[in-house]
């Protein structure tokens, strides 16, 4: 009996991607060589004293002063404070940037009304600002805040403003056909089709976030990541400043994956598109 | 409402409510000017209740201008536009939301008592139960403009609006949605519109063919033959022949 033809599609389907899978495993090996060949050189350097730990610690020395410091306790501590910024930082800033978007994407006078002065202030250098923060909310928290969560507005704001407006037209005459209340098109056709561009947004912002904090806790700062590093700059501490970097980095690293994992759940609409 | 959503426009055609053994839809004296041009001037229309009528017409004649009239989608027309009961659309291109699967398709803004149960019968009926859960990205031509019409029809229109929906599906297709669009048809007797472009399709199709040109009806045959029916009947020849000649094309070989 000749198998259906759907049934024929999978097996297909599931050997084409096995094929695949070693192909790439072999590429992912091959990237991996020349980062390996730089670690072993810097180790190298270090240990031949041809680069001198005031300069530049080396590899092994990080890997034990960051064991060391996490057995005192002092770089979850550290990380900790500087996630809290981050986070009060990041919500504020998405609240008032989807906030303002919402109310400029689905109305005229909202757009009128919003639009014009954001423009205005998006032109303002965001570190250029600092001076100003610290005049007016003194070198605590606040500034550091202040500051994540401007520069995480701006990019949610833009684009999940042009995702509202972006939003197909033929779909809006779709919605008025099919008699949808205002409520109902908002819900089910401008705020999802926005999302895309949405978590476009958010991406960038989350870039911005962690560029703003590590920028406002270099100023001053008696806690938190920043903090820390400065504190290594006055003796000499490369092993503790490089912690510090990579640190900086592994939390930009995940909380990018954090929202490539919300894209491609809530995006699944477009994914099963693309992999087909 | 102080605010008002760009992207939706409030309908302004006014839409009076017509008595039961009144016809569908009437359309008396519609004019319709994009900027100096007038694509409609003075249409009148009469759709009695499960009529199913074609609409012929050269492109650019204001075939979609009219059914967006009767749609609701067009608030600039002026004239007289009647529709009794509601009115349903499925256009060229199927236009299902992308990131709603079928079922929540057919089943969107949907006001009966069970919208989900509704919608999976109406699916059902055009031969897409299985497809309920997939994304509408991933259906073919054929699959995504059966789940537009039973996204129309599930609504139950007493007018069912339908612009050149067949013409991106290829020939053996077309054929199975023509038979489904009689059998719909028949068991839910809406009103019918049809805007193409196939001389043929309309004539197999429709109790009654216009031809819009400049800006009016210009011409309508009342077709009586039973359904199916061939290409090759006779009646159907004589009258494809007197169409593409009112449509401005010499038939090949019948001249
Ligand atoms: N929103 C609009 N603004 C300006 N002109 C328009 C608009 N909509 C339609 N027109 C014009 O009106 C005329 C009729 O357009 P319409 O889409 O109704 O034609 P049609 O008969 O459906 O053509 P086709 O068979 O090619 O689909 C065209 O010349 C078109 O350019
Ligand atoms: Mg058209």
């Amino acid at each position: 009996m000749p198998a259906p033809v759907v049934d024929v599609g999978v097996p297909q389907r599931a050997a084409r991607t096995r094929s695949r899978v070693p192909l790439r495993s072999a590429a992912v090996w091959q990237r991996l060589v020349s980062p390996l060949v730089i670690v072993v050189v810097w180790q190298v350097a270090g240990t031949a004293g041809l680069l001198p730990e005031q300069l530049l610690a080396s590899p092994v020395k990080v890997l034990t002063t960051a064991a060391g410091l996490v057995e005192e306790g002092v770089l979850p501590e550290a990380i900790a404070v500087s996630l809290q910024r981050a986070a009060i930082g990041f919500t504020l800033g998405a609240v008032a940037g989807v906030g303002l978007a919402l109310v400029a994407g689905l109305s005229r006078i909202g757009e009128n009304a919003v639009d014009p002065p954001l423009q205005m202030l998006r032109a303002l250098p965001l570190f250029g600002l600092i001076p100003l923060f610290i005049l007016w909310f003194g070198i605590g928290e606040t500034p550091k805040v202040a500051l994540v969560a401007l520069g995480v507005a701006f990019p949610l704001y833009l684009n999940t403003f042009s995702g509202i407006r972006g939003v197909d037209g033929r779909l809006a005459e779709v919605a008025r056909v099919l008699r949808l209340s205002r409520t109902e098109t908002v819900t089910h056709i401008v705020l999802p089709g926005a999302l895309a561009q949405t978590l476009v947004g958010l991406r960038q912002s989350l870039g911005v976030a962690w560029l703003a904090l590590i920028v406002a806790e270099q100023i001053n700062a008696d806690a938190g990541l920043g903090h820390m590093i400065n504190d290594a700059r006055e003796f000499l501490r490369t092993d503790v400043i490089v912690v510090g970097l990579i640190v900086y980095a592994i939390l930009g690293l995940l909380t990018d994956a954090l929202v490539r994992l919300l894209e491609r759940r809530a995006l699944s609409w477009r994914q099963s598109f693309l992999s087909r | 409402m102080a605010t008002e959503l760009p992207v939706t426009l409030t309908p302004s055609r006014t839409t009076i409510p017509l008595r039961a053994a009144a016809p569908v839809a009437v359309v008396r004296g519609l004019t319709r000017s994009f900027g100096e041009r007038r694509v409609l001037d003075g249409v009148d229309l009469e759709i009695g209740r499960g009529e199913f009528v074609a609409l012929l017409g050269p492109s650019g004649s204001g075939k979609s201008t009219l059914l967006r009239v009767l749609a609701g989608l067009d608030p600039g027309a002026e004239g007289e536009v009647e529709v009794g009961g509601t009115a349903a659309v499925a256009f060229q291109e199927p236009r299902l939301v992308p990131w709603k699967r079928v079922l929540a398709n057919v089943a969107l803004g949907l006001r009966a008592p069970d919208p989900r149960a509704a919608a999976l019968a109406a699916l059902e009926e055009v031969g897409l139960g299985a497809l309920r859960d997939a994304w509408p990205l991933t259906l073919s031509g054929g699959e995504a403009q059966r789940a537009s019409l039973a996204r129309a029809l599930v609504r139950e229109p007493g007018l069912l609006l339908l612009d050149e929906p067949f013409s991106a599906l290829d020939a053996l297709t077309r054929i199975t949605i023509h038979r489904l669009v009689l059998d719909l048809w028949a068991r839910h007797r809406p009103g019918i519109l049809l805007v193409t472009h196939d001389v043929d399709e309309a004539m197999l199709l429709a109790d009654r063919v216009l031809v819009l040109d400049g800006g009016a009806i210009a011409h309508e045959s009342r077709i009586e033959l039973p359904r199916p029916r061939h290409r090759d009947h006779p009646e159907i020849i004589a009258l494809r022949s007197t169409l593409l000649d009112r449509l401005g094309v010499t038939p090949e070989g019948t001249a």
